[in-house]
């Protein structure tokens, strides 16, 4: 899986398979302060995300 | 997960589930219905707390970022009289993308801005006095409440995209920090006696929510982070209230809503206490005003 942290500005391949919840677990992020997002589509924390899936990772905080 | 709104089938009276696949999780909806339940908590908060009479003229203070862009959205698409003030601090590689954003923005959705900058007030860009040693953050919120205090003196009121996750760390920091003074800034709107009502119709909307209408609706505001900003005691508050709120959710609105039951109980003191600036005229609690003294210093 592809998955770009925007907040970071980093750019990952992992590999996983499970829940948005889960991945935003893995990547040690709370889902508090961020949006997954598929192909230009918002995913719920109870979706499943593939391994095959380009994953964008936005943040909800920011400075300033 | 599917939307969790029921609505009503078409000539009939019974209600269904809305069969559309949830984009959001708690509250679970749909796109279209998750638009629908931010816009309507927002009226529902505008019409609970009268914070806007008809007659009005709002001035919504922008700073380029999804809270501020979306409130004034939503308060233009429902049909208020909006016009948007910026500050421009004079911040190089960050104001001037934000407000080239918001110049596009209400270019295309027809609302007047303004945008006064610091420079023209204070004889100084905000980077240029950094650079010489001042700490950011204290000068920059400063002289920026003070602008927005004396060019939005013409219109009724000044909306701010404050919204649940701001306001209820504001509600923590002053506890911790003791600052019983400060209260009279909270809540839904600020008391008569401020110099131009400040008002937050995003009070009962949490940060996340903000966001996720912002996505859906093509607000697609830069995502850039101000050069000064540096971990704060908010920034720590904000990381344990979000680590909270994520084991037990529901805190965030608790602490606001034990907030406005407590005030409703004690009678608050906060602007009665001020006299003038007798430089500038706007209220101060001990002679010049706290922007007036900045303003000196440097
Ligand atoms: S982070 Fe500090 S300096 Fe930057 S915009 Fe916010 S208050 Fe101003
Ligand atoms: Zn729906
Ligand atoms: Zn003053």
């Amino acid at each position: 899986m592809e998955v770009y942290l925007e907040k970071t500005d980093e750019h990952k391949t992992i590999s996983f398979k499970g829940t948005a919840k889960e991945l935003l677990e893995k990547l040690g992020i709370n889902p508090e302060e961020a949006l997954v997002v598929r192909a230009h589509e918002l995913l719920s924390l109870d979706d499943n995300v593939y391994d095959t899936d380009k994953i964008r990772i936005l943040s909800v905080i920011s400075g300033g | 997960m599917n939307c969790s709104m029921q609505i009503k089938a078409k000539g009939d009276k019974k209600t269904i589930n809305c069969e559309e696949k949830a984009i959001f999780s708690n509250p679970n909806y749909c796109a279209k219905h998750f638009s629908k339940y931010v816009e309507q908590k927002t009226a529902d908060t505008i019409k609970k707390f009268k914070l806007i009479s008809p007659s009005d003229k709002i001035c919504v203070a922008v700073s380029g970022g999804k809270d501020s862009v979306s409130l004034l959205y939503i308060l233009k698409k429902q049909g208020f009289n909006v016009e948007a003030l910026a500050i421009d601090e004079g911040i190089a590689g960050y104001r001037n993308i934000t407000l080239d954003f918001l110049k596009n923005f209400c270019e295309k959705h027809k609302i007047k801005l303004t945008i006064k900058n610091y420079e023209d007030d204070f004889g100084k860009r905000l980077d240029e006095v950094v650079k010489k040693g001042e700490p950011a953050c204290n000068l920059c919120g400063t002289f920026r409440r003070h602008m927005l205090n004396k060019y939005a003196a013409e219109y009724d009121k000044i909306a701010t995209g404050h919204n649940l996750d701001d306001e209820a760390q504001a509600v923590l920091m002053n506890l911790f920090k003791a600052q019983t003074r400060m209260l009279g800034r909270q809540g839904p709107k600020t008391s008569k006696k401020d110099f131009v009502r400040k008002i937050k119709p995003f009070y009962f909307l949490k940060e996340k929510e903000i966001m996720a209408y912002a996505f859906l609706n093509d607000i697609n505001v830069p995502f850039i982070e101000c050069p000064f900003a540096s971990v704060s005691f908010r920034g720590h508050i904000r990381d344990w209230l979000n680590a909270l709120e994520a084991k037990t959710p529901g805190t965030k609105e608790n602490i606001i809503r034990h907030y406005l039951s407590l005030t409703k109980k004690i009678k608050m003191d906060d602007a009665s206490t001020l006299d003038e600036c007798p430089l500038c005229g706007f209220p101060s609690s001990n002679g010049l005003c706290h922007a007036c003294r900045l303003k000196m210093k440097l």
